[in-house]
């Protein structure tokens, strides 16, 4: 049987193109991609500006990378907190079991829950569009540990009954030792997969906050860069380019980091079946 | 006895869960800087009109008894809980004034739960069949380019796909309106071809989108249950082909839908929510972003607390109901 | 009655073909109860989805043919390997093993009863007068005609499998296989569906085809045997002969594998395994388990063949003419 499908292999080239566009492109730029009037306005694609100006002056090439730079920045922190907490709550409750692990669980059930959207909207409301990219991240970490966190608790729950954790137990090793060197290397291949369908929802909510103006409009990210290409009136002056290359962006990395992220978790689960 | 212990554990979750958020969006207001009710008079005097201070008091005093900002802490979480949980009372709308928050939502409440139930109940209907046809039949071309179209359509957000259904069909091809204009007397047949017309997109584009994972998600449930026993055995039994394809394949794969179809509907409606400001329906979507744009305090917090509220009970209905579709969990 | 000439089911894997069922020839008589008996991996699921003509990828036959001869009102019809599977339930019907599993966990059991039954006939014959039959039928095999309205896990394993064997049955078809009809069951259960099974072949005077590891299944109900070792058959002959002067060295092991009433010794069970269907070693394949084998036995293969009437053999060391003491 193939052991790596071609959705893996698809899904790692369209990510890495967007980790290439987004950390090492921005680099290359030659003029701070955000500032408006670096430019003659609306030029129309050529060698020098690959995918033309916009009405505010900016290279619309050199913007996206730095709107995918910053998406993606939110995305990988947003993930990797998120994946961290979860993991180690869904750990403890797993191998705690009892009182702690029912507390633990209902937490978790609970914060699930809790409709997101409308919260974020909420607060990027009340702060009337001076909302922060931290805060936002912050808000998203604070909702979607639990995913990862249930995934833990129910791995770690099958397991504690397995043998290699007896004998490990029975060896005398203390708890602690035990969630990090032996559990550990099991949860984090499907930690890998939880990772990646976490930096989906958090670039998903960020960019759709930003599409209607409640994100940080002063930061570009892919979403922003939707938002003030409509407020710019993009469509009356049919520039295409400036409003669908961050859609197309979107689309195409979500589709990436979905291939990925699926053909990681089959990846993993037949390897493991093989063990 | 087993029903009853179910039945209570999930509805104390669901108080739980509701209690919690209330309280958060009671929180939420109160830690982040600046007050509404500044809010509301800097936006008045940034139009230039010059008022008397004493007027300027008197209205301050007036819109914070309008938020329920007056008195403790305490006194106003308790008279918050009381308007969301048990008056539906979130008083009048600041730009609408003096109709009560309440009856505007009433007013958008229909339109959304008729976009997100039609399009929540086409997408249903039609991932699972595709994807039971695609799972049933898993080693043909089609099938395997039906899986392929699913993977590239589920991981797009809802508002994207909106945002290029507009731009495609309103704009560069303009076959659909890109503002939501309904004409004709409410009910009468043209009313109803004018909204069949104006939802056309929106519907759409949660559709699609939605539609993608049902068919990926039944596609591999239908696969496994495929070489279930009990499936072979009817086969063994001289059962047709179509049959034992809806009695027993997607009679069982169908079950675990209907869970997930509970857990989707928070998705669905956080994400239509966005669609409907993109598309200007007149929907709680539209409701929440014309108060955040008019500093319109209380309808931000009603429609925000229903939001959470109606996403909850949902998800609870479903669950509630879920075990009288499964003979296995009834009688378990 | 079911011919089987020279039949070979293959499967096509990764590592190669595995050849569970090589030339296998004998013959089903009408009105008798076969026993197919081997250790587990020796071929006697695949021999029964092939006669069963279920052959599905990655299994497919290699060469030979199977042929079902069923008489009806007079006339003699052939029925060939690759028709098989139009007359399931009708005339051949298949009893899986006994398992949670093989009923459909959300349906009625009188629906799914109902659904082997195609739907033009449910509505000349009526839904009603269909359950009203099923239910004096399942009362004649001792169950409750309640069961008609539970679901699977309402019922206990004994009657869940008591269910299907009436399911199997309710159309009189002339063959009726059972692939391990008892192995899951406790074994009081398990006498109970043998007799049920011994009963209902007597009242039908049908052909039953049971395939058992269990010597004492085969000891209990068949009437003649069908010995099978590494995807070969090594012995056949009516169960009291196999019984009392098997000639196939494996066939003694598998009976002396039987505990006995009155042992005082443990039984040491069967030593050795079947060797891999992949690359089946040359010769006589039980060579290397056999006390008899010496190295002819290890390069030229037995020929089936009737030592007396009715009972065949392949081993090498007992091929006419050649000299031989029962027991060493």
């Amino acid at each position: 049987m193939q052991l790596v499908k071609p959705r893996l292999v698809v899904g790692l080239i369209i990510v890495s193109i967007f980790l290439l566009l987004g950390f090492v492109a921005p680099f290359f730029a030659p003029e701070d991609p955000t500032a408006w009037n670096t430019y003659f306005r609306n030029l129309a694609p050529s060698a020098e500006h690959i995918m033309g100006t916009n009405n505010l002056g900016q290279d619309i090439f050199w913007l996206l990378t730095w709107s995918i730079r910053n998406s993606l920045w939110i995305g990988l922190s947003v993930a990797a907190f998120a994946t961290i907490i979860g993991v180690l709550v869904g750990l403890s409750a797993g191998f705690l079991g009892g009182f702690a692990d029912r507390i633990l669980t209902l937490f978790m059930d609970i914060v699930i829950s809790v409709p997101s959207l409308p919260v974020l909207i909420l607060i990027s409301a009340l702060l009337g569009g001076k909302t922060s990219l931290l805060i936002i991240a912050g808000v998203l970490v604070l909702f979607n540990w639990p995913w990862p966190g249930r995934q833990a608790r129910a791995m770690s729950l099958s397991l504690r009954e397995r043998e290699f954790i007896n004998v490990a137990q029975a060896s005398g090793e203390s708890s602690a030792k035990i969630v990090v060197l032996e559990i550990m290397p099991f949860v984090l291949g499907w930690a890998l997969a939880n990772f990646i369908n976490t930096i989906l929802v958090a670039i998903s909510a960020e960019s759709g906050l930003a599409i209607i103006g409640l994100s940080s409009l002063k930061d570009a990210t892919l979403g922003t860069m939707i938002y003030w290409a409509m407020q710019h009136q993009a469509l009356l002056l049919e520039k295409w380019l400036w409003i669908l290359s961050p859609i197309f962006a979107i689309m195409l990395l979500f589709i990436g980091l979905f291939l990925v992220s699926t053909g990681w978790s089959d990846y993993f689960a037949t390897r493991r079946g093989r063990q | 006895m087993q029903f009853a212990k179910f039945l209570f554990s999930r509805l104390l979750t669901y108080v739980l869960v509701v209690w919690i958020s209330i309280t958060i969006v009671f929180f939420v207001p109160r830690f982040v800087p600046g007050s509404p009710v500044e809010a509301v008079l800097g936006r008045l005097m940034s139009q230039g009109t010059t008022m008397d201070p004493k007027l300027v008091q008197s209205m301050r005093e007036t819109l914070t008894q309008m938020f329920g900002l007056e008195g403790t802490l305490w006194e106003q979480y308790s008279s918050f809980l009381n308007r969301v949980l048990l008056t539906w009372d979130f008083g009048p709308s600041l730009a609408n004034y003096p109709t009560p928050v309440s009856v505007l939502i009433a007013r958008a409440l229909p339109w959304s739960l008729g976009l997100m139930l039609t399009a929540l109940a086409i997408s249903w209907t039609l991932g699972n069949l595709i994807g039971l046809l695609a799972g049933y039949h898993n080693k043909s071309m089609t099938s395997k380019a039906i899986e392929t179209a699913a993977m590239v359509m589920y991981p797009i957000p809802y508002y994207i796909l909106a945002l290029l259904l507009v731009i495609l069909f309103a704009y560069i091809w303009p076959i659909f309106p890109f503002v939501f204009q309904v004409s004709g007397v409410p009910g009468s047949w043209p009313w109803i071809q004018s909204v069949a017309y104006n939802s056309f997109l929106p519907l759409m584009s949660i559709v699609i989108v939605s539609m993608g994972w049902w068919i990926i998600s039944m596609k591999a449930m239908a696969i496994d249950t495929k070489e279930e026993d009990f499936v072979q055995y009817a086969r063994y039994r001289g059962v047709e082909d179509n049959k034992v394809m809806v009695g027993y394949v997607a009679r069982t794969a169908i079950l675990p839908q209907i869970t997930v179809l509970a857990l989707s509907i928070g998705g669905v409606f956080g994400g239509s929510l966005i669609t409907e400001i993109l598309f200007g329906y007149p929907g709680v979507g539209t409701l929440i972003y014309r108060a955040i744009l008019g500093s319109d305090y209380n309808l931000i917090l009603g429609t925000v607390s229903l939001s959470i509220i109606a996403v909850a009970t949902a998800t609870l209905v479903l669950d509630i109901v879920y075990p009288f579709i499964d003979p296995r969990i009834r009688y378990k | 009655m079911i011919r089987i000439k020279n039949i070979s089911t293959f499967y096509r894997t990764v590592q190669g073909t595995v050849k569970a069922v090589e030339d296998v020839s004998f013959d089903i008589y009408d009105n008798e109860i076969v026993g197919i008996a081997g250790e587990s991996g020796c071929g006697k699921t695949s021999l029964m989805k092939t006669i069963y003509g279920n052959v599905e990828s990655p299994m497919y036959i290699a060469s030979g043919s199977i042929e079902l001869e069923v008489e009806e009102m007079g006339q003699k019809k052939v029925i060939s390997g690759q028709e098989i599977h139009r007359y399931w339930w009708e005339y051949i019907s298949y009893i899986p093993q006994a398992s949670m599993s093989v009923l459909n966990p959300v349906v009625r059991i009188k629906d799914q009863f109902l659904d082997s039954f195609l739907q033009r006939d449910v509505r000349t014959i009526g839904k009603q007068a269909l359950l009203d039959r099923m239910a004096a039928y399942l009362q004649e095999l001792e169950l409750p005609p309640e069961v008609l309205q539970s679901y699977p896990h309402q019922l206990s394993g004994g009657m869940r499998q008591r269910v299907i064997v009436a399911m199997a049955t309710f159309v009189h078809p002339k063959f009726v296989l059972a692939d391990e009809p008892t192995t899951a069951l406790d074994v009081v259960i398990q006498r109970g569906i043998l007799t049920m099974l011994m009963k209902l072949q007597k009242q039908l005077q049908n052909t039953f085809i049971i395939v058992s590891h269990d010597m004492g299944v085969h000891y209990q109900i068949t009437d003649r045997m069908v010995i099978m070792y590494a995807g070969k058959v090594v012995e056949i002959a009516p169960t009291a002969i196999i019984f009392e002067r098997s000639l196939h060295p494996y066939t003694e092991m598998l009976i002396n594998a039987l505990p006995r009433l009155g042992d005082d010794v443990q039984r040491t069970g069967i030593s050795g395994r079947p060797p891999s269907l992949l690359d089946p070693p040359s010769g006589c394949r039980f060579a290397d388990r056999c006390y008899l084998a010496d190295d002819r036995c290890r390069q030229v293969e037995p020929a089936l063949l009737e030592l007396e009437p009715g009972h065949f053999v392949a081993c090498l060391k007992r091929e006419p003419g050649k000299e031989w003491s029962a027991h060493e």
